[in-house]
Formats: structure tokens, sequence, C-alpha cells
């Protein structure tokens, strides 16, 4: 197991490595430098040349990059140039309302696939196998801004549940800031939900037609018993994963709600960063996504080869 | 044979969206850059079927001429993502193992690590936004999607006894992948393909909803939405409107992707 993690860590590593190389990358083939695309066509020489100065492009180009990525590790991502304040200070504030939202968004979606999968597995082919499986083709097919603003339209216009936008803060109590976050992240998980409750099912059906489970109920367990005690545990593996898989999903999805409902979090950031041309916003932000999507995956293949004894062995 | 409901309902769906695009090169009830605010925010009437938007142009119109730049995305960026990643997965497959289907395989991985959105932030942080640049953005993501898909199915090609024939008969690796290899897989990809093009629609409306997309006059499913926002309390049929466009499309292809497996692969027909 140590030996396969160690494997796993040092690909994760690599990976970080290039991705680092490809952002920088495509930041340093703007035409001209960073530095006169910020500012602008009509930018005064020595404006550029203080802003070059400011963003050190007068070092070479490997100087650089170690100076950006040594930042990074130790939590100085560099200032913004629109904001004037530290990257750091903007990102942190940010994340702690996209990463809530997606976690969040996590929990929903595993709480409503979760049970509507077992259902359908159990009673596989009749009407209500047939409804939810319908149910969750509209789910898959449905973009996910867009069933928000259905939600806005109805719990907020509508019914005045919720507020159609904008977040409290978590400052105002947590129950607050998950009430603002509610609608969003509804939207958001409804398909990641239909996903994983077709895999659930799915994986159930495989499992349910497995010898042991044959086994288990010749020894008098019923239907339920051998689901609950066999069927569902070993279908949890490929679930698992999903779930792991779909939290960058969520976390990238959660860029795009953040503009239905006007939540201040790294969405709303790297797109106020695009229109401003604060590369060194996109830069980090777009750097810190990549990041927890590599560090997620990480975690889900360790967990799997924890799970999966099998995995270990066969790597 | 008895075509599957589940197809042809796809297909019927998916046909709907595809004619409406193709015939609005030729025409569209008004010309889509006719902008005539007096008659803006229009119910549906014998005029206008499904009414008019904000500045007065003809929904109808615009939905036609937006499900064109939707297919063209997303048709690109499957082509894209087959073009590059079809042969890299054949490749990789043929050469099992090796160094090259190590580097192709952790090349994968690395695109993996950019969502379509994350590529698109990227690329339009640098060129600004613009149809073209969502096209690379999904297509890139695209490339290791069909190259793994091709690689994994390739591989247990490689396992048969024909392809042992085959290079028993002199063929090289090349002609095998091409000959044999390709031909089996096909149906898998087809169906891949399917789904990477309605993923593809979603991802376009996304890009175009964050302003990523096709940009103005251009219209585009994904940016009447965004329009429609601000306009939901007083108009919320111009968010419904173009919403059911991609989630009937959407749904079409889904079901096509999923009746041509079963199509295709009889034994999952009977497993489900």
């Amino acid at each position: 197991m140590l030996q396969y993690a160690v494997k796993r860590f040092l690909s994760l590593c690599a990976t970080l490595i290039a991705s680092s190389l490809v952002i920088f990358a495509v930041v340093e083939v703007i035409p001209g430098d960073p530095a006169s695309f910020m500012l602008g066509l009509n930018a005064a020489p020595d404006t550029v040349a203080a802003l070059r100065e400011e963003l050190g492009l007068s070092g070479s180009l490997h100087t650089r990059y170690l100076d950006w990525i040594g930042g990074m590790l130790v939590g100085d991502f560099g200032t913004s140039y629109t904001y004037r304040v530290p990257v750091a200070e903007l990102v942190a504030a940010r994340v702690s309302v996209s990463l809530p939202l997606a976690l969040y968004a996590l929990i929903l979606s595993t709480a409503i696939a979760f049970p509507i999968g077992i259902v359908a597995a159990s009673r596989r082919g009749g009407l209500v196998d047939v409804g939810i499986m319908g149910s969750t083709q509209l789910g898959i097919a449905v973009p996910n801004f867009w069933f928000a603003m259905l939600l806005v339209l109805f719990f907020a216009v509508g019914l005045r549940w919720f507020s159609a936008g904008g977040f409290a803060g978590w400052d105002q109590g947590l129950l607050a800031g998950l009430k603002s976050l509610t609608l969003p992240a509804f939207a958001l998980a409804v398909t990641q939900a239909s996903i994983l409750a077709r895999i659930m099912r799915s994986a159930l059906i495989d499992t349910l037609e497995q010898d042991f489970i044959r086994t288990a109920r010749a020894k008098g367990l019923t239907r339920r018993q051998a689901m609950a005690r066999h069927a569902l545990r070993n279908a949890m593996i490929p679930v698992l994963t999903i779930v792991g898989l779909q939290f960058s999903f969520l976390l990238a999805g959660a860029i795009i709600i953040e503009n239905v409902f006007f939540l201040p979090g790294l969405g709303r950031l790297v797109f106020q960063g695009i229109t401003q041309r604060d590369l060194v916003v996109v830069e980090s932000v777009v750097m810190l996504l990549v990041f927890a999507v590599i560090v997620v995956n990480f975690m889900v293949d360790i967990t799997y080869a924890l799970v999966d004894p099998r995995l270990r062995i066969r790597s | 044979m008895k075509l599957p409901v589940q197809l042809t309902a796809g297909a019927a769906l998916a046909a709907i969206f595809v004619a409406a695009a193709l015939i609005s090169f030729l025409w569209t009830p008004y010309p889509v850059e006719d902008l005539n605010v007096s008659m803006k925010l229009q119910p549906p009437s014998s005029a206008h079927w499904l009414g008019t938007d904000h500045l007065g142009r003809d929904m109808l119109s615009m939905l036609m001429v937006g499900s064109r730049i939707s297919i063209e995305v997303a048709i690109v960026a499957v082509g894209i993502g087959m073009l590059l990643g079809v042969p890299l997965g054949l490749a990789a497959a043929a050469r099992h193992r090796s160094g090259f289907d190590e580097i192709i395989m952790r090349t994968n991985d690395l695109v993996f690590a950019f969502p379509a959105l994350v590529i698109a932030i990227l690329i339009t942080a640098v060129f600004g936004p613009s149809a073209f640049n969502a096209i690379l953005a999904i297509g890139i993501f695209n490339i290791p999607v069909f190259a793994r898909v091709t690689r994994g199915a390739a591989l247990s090609i490689w396992t048969l006894d024909y392809i042992l024939s085959a290079r028993v008969a002199g063929k090289g690796t090349v002609r095998i992948s091409i000959e044999h290899v390709l031909p089996n897989i096909m149906n898998l990809l087809v169906v891949q393909g399917t789904i990477q093009f309605s993923l593809g629609i979603l991802a376009e409306a996304g890009l175009a909803y964050v302003g990523l997309g096709a940009q103005p006059p251009v219209p585009s499913l994904g940016r009447m939405l965004a329009d429609a926002q601000t306009l939901i309390y007083t108009a919320p049929r111009l968010a419904v409107v173009p919403g059911l466009a991609i989630v009937l499309t959407v749904l079409g292809l889904n079901l096509l992707g999923d009746g041509l497996r079963d199509h295709f692969d009889p034994r999952i027909r009977r497993a489900r």
C-alpha cells in the first residue's frame, strides 16, 4: 500500500509541475508582454515599464517561473493589478464561498442519488425504476445554470423562500450562509445526482447478480438484508470513485453558478480578472483550480486502493 | 429489425434541432440582426411564433441561428477530439506498456486536470472571448476522452486471434490498427461521439452564458439565457424557451447515444 501511495504521490507532483508549466507558458505566449497586455494599447511607455518592474518581468524566463511557483508554495500569489491587494487575500475570501458551495452540492448530490439509486435497482424494470431513470435522463440534460434560473423563478420570485442572489456572509451565522448557498448548491447537485443515481443503480444491479448474493439469499437472508449487508458495500467501489471525481465538476460548475446568484466566489473573481486583464489573478486562480482537481483525484485513487485491496496488488 | 423507442425518440429530438439549424442557413422568419425596439417583449403570436426578446428580435430566428452555433462548436470540438485522440489511443494500444504508451497516458492525465471551463478561462484571458476559443477549449478537453476510450477498446481487440493471424500474415502494427482494430471499435467511438456532442452543446451554452463563447451580434443559446436573466421577473419566457431547446436537444442526443449503444451491443440491452 505504501509503495502504491508513494508512486501515486510522485505522479501527483509530476502532474502538478507539468500543469504549472502549461499555465505559465500560456500566459507567456501573449503577444507583446503581460505588462503591455494588461495596460492596453494606450498606455504610456513609462507606466508599462513600471508595471514590468512590478511584475518582475525583467528577469529571465526560468527565474520568473521559479519565483511564481516558489511564491505559490509559501502562499504568496503576487499582487492583483486592479485590486492592489495580495491575490492570496482575494482568493482566501472567495474560497470561503466556492469551496463550501461545492461541498454542499456534493453532499446534496449524494443524499439524493443514494436512495433513488437503491430504490431503482431494487425495483428494476418496474414503473418506479422507469420513472426514476426517465427523471435522471432529464437531470443530465439540464444545463445547471438554467436550472438555477428556474429555481430562482420558482423559489425566490414565486414562493419567496430564498433570496434571488447574493451571499449573506459567514459572519451572519452558519444558517444564514447555508441558506444563501442552498439554491445554488441544489442547482449544481441535480446533474451530478442524476449521474450518480444511474451509476449506483447499475453497480447494484451488477452486484445483485453475483454468486455471493445468491449464497447470502440461500443462507436465509431476505432481499433487503442481502442488499444492505452485501450488495451495497460491494457496489460502493465504483460509486465512491464517481463521488470523488464529481468534486472537480462541482468546483468548475460552481464558477458558473456563482454568476447566476451573484455569489462573491472564485468564479466572479476570475471573470472580473479576465475583463480587467488582471493576469496575476487569472493565473493564480486557474492554478488553484487545477491543483484542487489533481489533489482530489489523488485522494480518490488512494481511497479506492484502501477500499479495494485487489487494486493495490495489481498496481 | 424493430428499432427501440429510445433510439427513435432520441433521433427525432436531435433531428428537430439539427433541421432548425440547417434551415437557418437558408431562411429564418426574421433576420437576427434586426433590432426593432418598438416590438420588444411581444408574446407569441402568428407573426412571432415564440415572441420577441428585449430588443425586439424574433425569438424563433434567434433560436435557429443559436442552435447552428451550438452545433458548429460541438461538431468541431468532437472532430478535434476524435482526429487527435483516436490515433493517439490506437498508437498507445499498439505499443502497450512501452514508454510511448506511458507518455500518452500521462499527458492524458495532465489534460484531464484542466476542465474545459478552466481551459476556456485560460485561453480567453490571453486571446479574448470568441466562438473559436470555445471550440478550442472543448476540443482540447475531448482529446484525452477519445484517446482513453480508443486505447481501452483497442487493447482488448489486440488480444484476439484474428490480430494474431494478421501478424502472422506479416502486417505491421499501423496496418493492423487501421484495418482490423479501428473498424471493430468504431461502434464505441460513434456512441462516445454522440455523448461528447451533447456534452459539447452543454459546455458551449455554459461558456457563452459566462461570456466566453460566441460574441454579439451572433446569437447563441447560452448568451440568450444570460440576457434573459436580468429580465427574469418581467419576461420569464425569454429564459424558459432557449433553456428548453438545450434540454430537448441534449436529451435527444443522450437517448440516441444510449439507443445506439444498445443497438450495437445487444448484450448490454439484455443486462439493463
